[in-house]
């Protein structure tokens, strides 16, 4: 057995013996760090972020902030971490220690009442403290969402408060500066990120495996079909910790190379599926206004530093939210297996609830968006919550109207089969005739009649059919109120 | 000025300040119970056997197989309590249930020398149940009569007369929606016992007092051999009061047979799935209004679901009924409660504890019955406020106070939040967005503050001087987010006259104040304020003395101010540290005792009258929403609030206070979607809502975008610690404005002068079948709305089955 290491707040440890389903919280805790909190033990709340030194999108290396409840410290193998007790710089021996900027701003302000969520607000607002980048976009006005000092309110989408109702915790947000010059985790962007380790950690005959390449990695796969392949673990850390499910052999995929390229090629953008979802919104920068949409409203910012399409496919869950947009991308799939490489297109691949095509064996490579994109474009998901929520209902549109006649359209739904689906009478309906009000009447009813809609604790069955319809008639208000003003 | 309400020169109470243990926060320092596992050797972890079945006998229950998993120690049933089997105040709360009273009762715990080694026992443990019909839903409890506890029926004047007299008679239904609490700390103990076999427990409890009481009884000790200490808690409101008893047994129980200290702390799942939370209601109810709109009667009859046990459904029943008025004068009333007997997990108390579901009916009355009246629905309301000078009183008979400060906190939001012109762009931007509505609404709360039992409006503290001039103390109260530790560090240095470095404060602990009352009902700074600066007083006393023979000077003469004391007409000082030393010297005690006792209370439960409360706290907000006609999604855009708390303790607290209730409050009628199931299945009675991802609580997202809050200035409360009011619980009710405002916008896409009705909580899916709904309505006078029934609001029939009705 190959030990297993860990920096935390600058100090070097070994992870044995813990059990390999050990997740970073409880590591943490039980080296006395117990500042980080478990609010919810399924990435909702927040409580338990904490900050990793990662691949940088625009300097070597950046701060990102992550659940500790759903990482598995093995996966942290040679990684580096800090937490709110690392932020603060230690005092001479008898005096105290010098606040962070963001603790000073949380703790003059009013932001922290009972405390407990504290600690995980201080990591998630440090993490965009240190973002690249971030006081370039600043404007003195700010918005809805972005404070004077370039903050996005974004980032704390995935910590929950009880006790302050927000207002002084944005304000301390909004009032954090640049970092200083000698700010050694500011000056720690500068420098490479730590890189990869492969791992095989074992204990008590359950393995946690990282390889070091793809080829190796499938070829794992095809020894231990039984493997649960994790890229951020936001889906398998809550089956750890709220279904107590174990696995004799869990493999990583998050850090693979091969899976964690992204290309703009002439006909098609390839995206891969060990990309998080923050880093692709970084890169991409836009490019995919459909993704650009998707993202802020895919979950929080913490899930995003971690979570990934690769694994937002691969779990197959109907109400995922990245397959309708995908679907109505028309994307692909590409699909790896130690004997070589296949693409299927994403209508084509899922086949039944948590069912697919992939086989045993076979891993998510990447992502294929074919070129040119649709001109109209839109993402409607509907929660009960705007930030950071689960989708009652998820509607994708994209369409080609050309001298107001609709010459293609692709609608893809979530959350309303055992599957996530294409609206094929819909799009059938639109394809040809002219973007109007009639034509959009006449699919909204189709629309509406998609699919197999439950009623359940998140929506009835008829909210969930009637939004089908209304996303369409929403869209044709947008896009001809934007024509008219 | 009273002696109590009365400021010295200089006072640190009113200063503006952070939370005392700020700095702790925001390092990650600061500790809760369960981080005390990590410093403690040897813990054993309980894991609870929970059974999924919402009713039946246990016929046997066989835990051999728990005790063959490796790791597991022990495990925890009836037969081993050596004192009373009881985790409630009732008894009718079996630690150790010989029936499953709801789905997920737990009837054993397993101890592990791990938490994995105690859950997998725990799934060992093999139960088995002759099951029995259960009751979920508030309608199956009404229907069956199954109800337990009290029947209160509070009435006031003659109600038939009130409607013989009224010009317009209304009648309709309402059921909302219960609430978990969803502190971000679960419940957590952690037991030791010590040398003498005593019991020490560290548990997350707003009422110390009581989890020592119960443990005492579960064990059977007497009091003085258990100590109960929390350090802090990470979010209590009410959720703490009373479930924390049972788990502090838990603890406790597992300690005393197996001498190592045990470890209780439940994951969000259980937690959820085995805390009582806020009451729902079901209200029906008849209203009479004269030709101009004023209320002449009400006739109505609240049920709350109490769920499996009484806990404190009776007094939480008891302060809606208080609360049904609000701020509006009824002369006639008849207004019957009663507590419905439901198989789900005990509801207990929630900030407001009863008031905002007894404030919840009025409001909503008046929100469907303004369109009926074809009055504005503010107008409605102020023209129903108590007035000054009139000598009214409540329908339980107590007079109402500083009347004026409704209007007064009303006209100020009113001119703050400039309503009037707002009003007027909100007429024009949704006369120009067939498609988007904008709607303003403004309401007002009262909140009657005391426990309704006058017994509990009592507190004690204990202050220590030592010889160097520090002081620490120690009062009844918890600390769980609300700033009482801050206000009480600040009324000490202000009693004392000294700087608020000189002073620390103590953990809660049994053994430095007994018979504490629960850290509750808003007035843990009002009682445990009052016996810290009794405290502080005898002490200062004692201390002028002897300043005023150093200072040559009479004790009636000498003032201590910032650390000085000085004596009138002399520049000679004392500074604070050589008066401590010098007393000590002279032999003249150092610590006090504090008592306080609310003056004046009385109430008497069987007749539902008298005056229970010291003092009303009063305020207003106004809510701007934006609601999307396609989806029933909306933001709030703006709200304005003037709160009254008196003369601010601690201004900073205080907003702290008022922002995160309203924020709460406004999860409570518009997010937070409690859903059972309540079909046939085999999974009847589960909570369908048992975790972060489905039960969604206010984010970034809710809170208001514009959030002006102002307390009222000038605001002397003759009757409380320096002129101070509560705060805790009262904010909590400003957010109904936000419930009428998605009303009110729901109804602009219809024809005006509709009454429109809007489930609660008012989520997207409510609104949209709300606006639906106003669409589809006929403009008054064409249908049979008017002088009409207004029927219940509910969503239509296929939610019908999971919304409990």
């Amino acid at each position: 057995m190959v030990t297993a290491r860990i920096t935390v707040n600058g100090k070097e440890a070994s992870i044995s013996p813990v059990a390999p389903h050990t997740t970073a919280l409880d590591f943490l805790r039980e080296r006395g760090l117990t500042g980080t909190k478990e609010g919810c033990a399924e990435g909702e709340c927040g409580a338990c972020s904490v900050l990793v030194a990662r691949p940088g999108v625009n300097k070597p290396t950046d701060w990102v902030a992550v659940n500790a409840c759903l990482v598995p410290v093995a996966a942290l193998d040679g990684q580096e971490v800090v937490t709110s007790e690392g932020l603060a710089t230690p005092g001479e021996p008898g005096t105290a220690s010098t606040l962070h900027p963001v603790q000073e701003e949380m703790a003059v302000r009013g932001g922290s009442q009972c405390g407990y969520c504290t600690p995980g607000f201080i990591c998630s607002m440090a993490a965009e403290y240190y973002r690249p980048g971030r006081c370039a976009h600043a404007d003195s006005e700010g918005d809805a969402e972005h404070g004077p000092n370039g903050f996005d309110l974004h980032a704390l989408s995935g910590n929950l408060c009880r006790c302050t109702g927000y207002r002084p915790i944005r304000d301390a947000a909004y009032a954090v500066g640049d970092p200083a010059e000698d700010d050694p985790l500011a000056r720690r962007r500068e420098q490479a990120p730590p890189a990869p380790v492969a791992t095989e950690y074992t204990q008590d005959g359950r393995t946690f495996l990282r390889k070091d390449t793809l080829a190796e990695t499938l070829r794992v796969l095809s020894e231990r079909p039984d493997a649960v392949l994790v890229a951020g673990s936001t889906d398998w850390g809550v089956e750890v910790n709220i279904r107590s499910r174990r696995a004799d052999c869990v493999v990583a995929l998050d850090r693979l190379s091969e899976l964690r390229e992204l290309s703009v090629e002439s006909d098609h953008i390839e995206i891969g599926a060990a990309l998080t979802l923050t880093e692709i919104e970084r890169r991409l920068d836009g490019e995919v206004p459909l993704l650009a949409e998707l993202f802020p409203q895919f979950a929080s910012r913490l899930i995003r530093n971690s979570a990934t399409l690769g694994g937002n496919l691969g779990t197959g869950s109907p109400i995922g939210d990245s397959p309708p947009v995908l679907l109505a991308l028309e994307a692909s799939v590409v699909l790896a297996h130690a004997d070589g490489e296949r693409e299927v297109p994403l209508a084509d691949y899922f086949t039944g609830y948590r069912q697919s095509v992939r086989r045993p064996g076979e891993l998510i490579r990447a992502v294929r968006v074919p070129l040119p994109l649709s001109r109209v474009t839109a993402f409607h998901k509907i929660a009960k919550r705007r930030f950071d929520d689960i989708s009652s209902v998820a509607v994708a549109f994209a369409l080609d109207i050309e001298d107001g006649i609709v010459r293609k359209a692709r609608i893809g739904l979530g959350g309303v089969a055992a599957t996530p689906i294409r609206a094929r009478a819909a799009e059938e309906a639109l394809e040809g005739r002219p973007w109007s009000a009639e034509t959009t009447e006449a699919a909204a009813a189709l629309l509406q009649a998609e699919g197999t809609p439950m009623s359940d604790h998140r929506a009835s069955a008829g909210y969930r059919s009637a939004m089908l319809g209304q996303s369409l008639l929403k869209l044709y208000a947008q896009t001809t109120e934007a024509v008219s003003s | 000025m009273s002696h109590l309400s009365e400021r010295p020169e200089k006072p640190v109470v009113g200063v503006a300040m952070p939370h005392e243990s700020a700095f702790l926060h925001v390092t990650g320092t600061a500790l809760y119970t369960d981080d005390l596992v990590y410093r403690t050797r040897d813990v054993l972890h309980a894991y609870p056997v929970q059974v999924m079945k919402p009713r039946g006998r246990i016929t046997a229950l066989r835990t051999e197989p728990a005790l063959a998993v490796p790791g597991v120690v022990r495990v925890l049933t009836g037969a081993d309590v050596p004192g009373v089997n009881d985790a409630g105040m009732k008894h009718d709360e079996p630690l150790f249930p010989d029936e499953v009273m709801f789905y997920g009762h737990a009837v054993a715990w397993v101890l592990g020398e791990t938490l994995e080694a105690a859950r997998l026992g725990a799934e060992a443990v093999e139960v088995e149940l002759d099951e029995q019909p259960a009751v979920i839903t508030l309608r199956e409890a009404i229907e069956a009569e199954s109800f337990h506890g009290a029947r209160p029926v509070m009435t006031t004047g003659d109600v038939d007369a009130g409607f013989a007299d009224s010009a317009h008679v209304f009648s309709g239904e309402f059921q909302f929606s219960d609430q978990e609490h969803f502190y971000l700390e679960t419940h957590a103990a952690l037991a030791y016992i010590d040398e003498a076999e005593q019991v020490f427990i560290q548990s997350s409890t707003q009422h110390p007092s009581e989890t020592q009481e119960i443990v005492a009884h579960v064990l059977g000790l007497h009091s003085h051999e258990v100590t109960v200490q929390c350090l802090r808690m990470g979010g209590g409101f009410g959720g703490k009061e009373m479930q924390p008893h049972g788990f502090a047994a838990v603890a406790a129980l597992g300690a005393k047979l197996t001498g190592r200290p045990v470890r209780v702390r439940l994951n969000r799942t259980q937690d959820l799935t085995m805390s009582g939370k806020r009451h729902g209601f079901h209200a029906e109810w008849r209203i009479g209004f004269d030709a101009d709109g004023r209320i002449q009667a009400l006739d109505a009859t609240l049920t709350a679901d109490g769920g499996w046990s009484l806990d404190l459904s009776e007094p939480v029943t008891a302060r809606a009924l208080c609360h049904i008025d609000n701020t509006y004068w009824i002369p006639n009333a008849r207004v019957a409660g009663r507590i419905a007997k439901t198989n789900k997990v005990s509801n207990t108390a929630f900030r407001g504890f009863g008031g905002p579901q007894g404030m919840l009916v009025i409001e909503d009355i008046l929100g469907r019955c303004a369109p009926l009246l074809g009055l504005d629905p503010a107008e409605l309301r102020e023209r129903n406020f108590y007035r000054p000078g009139r000598g009214q009183t409540t329908p339980y008979g107590q007079l109402v106070s500083q009347p004026e400060r409704i209007s007064a906190v009303w006209r100020q939001v009113e001119d703050n939040g400039g309503l009037a012109e707002r009003r007027r762009e909100i007429a024009a931007f949704n006369a120009a967005h067939p498609n988007t509505k904008r709607a303003l609404a403004i309401t007002g709360i009262k909140f009657g503050i005391s426990f309704n039992l006058t017994a509990f409006n009592q507190a004690g503290a204990l202050v220590l001087i030592y010889k160097d001039g520090s002081v620490l103390i120690n009062h009844g109260g918890t600390e769980m987010g609300q700033g009482l530790h801050t206000k009480m560090l600040q009324v000490a240095a202000t009693t004392l006259g000294i700087p608020l470095h000189k002073v620390r404060l103590a953990p809660t602990r049994t053994d430095k104040v007994p018979n504490t009352s629960a850290t509750a009902a808003s007035s843990g700074a009002d009682l445990n304020g009052g016996a810290v600066k009794n405290a502080c007083e005898q002490l200062r006393a004692r201390l002028v003395q002897v300043a005023a023979s150093q200072l040559g000077s009479n004790a009636s003469d000498v003032r201590i101010v910032e650390g000085v004391a000085r004596t009138l007409g002399s520049d000679q000082e004392l500074a604070w540290d050589d008066l401590v030393r010098t007393a000590y010297f002279q032999r003249v005690q150092l610590s006090a005792s504090g008592y306080y006792r609310t003056e004046g209370l009385h109430w008497d439960a069987k007749t539902f009258r008298g005056s229970p409360f010291k003092y009303f706290s009063y305020g207003a907000a106004a809510a701007e929403v934006e609601v999307d006609g396609f989806t029933g999604a909306y933001r709030i855009r703006r709200v304005d609030i003037v709160h009254d708390v008196g003369d601010s303790l601690s201004p900073m607290i205080d907003i702290g206070q008022v922002e995160g209730g309203f924020v709460q409050g406004a999860g409570w009628l518009t997010l937070e979607d409690m859903r059972w199931d309540v079909s046939d299945g085999p999974n009847r009675g589960r909570l369908l809502t048992q975790a972060a991802s489905t039960y969604k609580l206010p984010s970034f997202s809710e809170m208001p975008e514009e959030f002006n809050v102002t307390l009222m200035e000038n605001a002397t409360e003759e009757g409380a610690v320096y002129g101070s009011k509560a705060v805790g619980e009262p904010p909590l009710m400003l957010a109904f404005c936000v419930r009428e405002a998605l009303r009110q916008a729901a109804a602009a896409f219809g024809p005006s002068g509709i009454s429109v009705d809007l489930a609660a909580p008012a989520t997207p899916e409510a609104v949209y079948w709300a606006i639906q709904a106003a669409r589809q309505a006929e403009a008054p006078g064409t249908g049979a709305a008017v002088n009409g029934h207004a029927a219940n609001g509910r969503i239509p029939i296929d939610t019908r089955a999971l919304s409990g009705v």
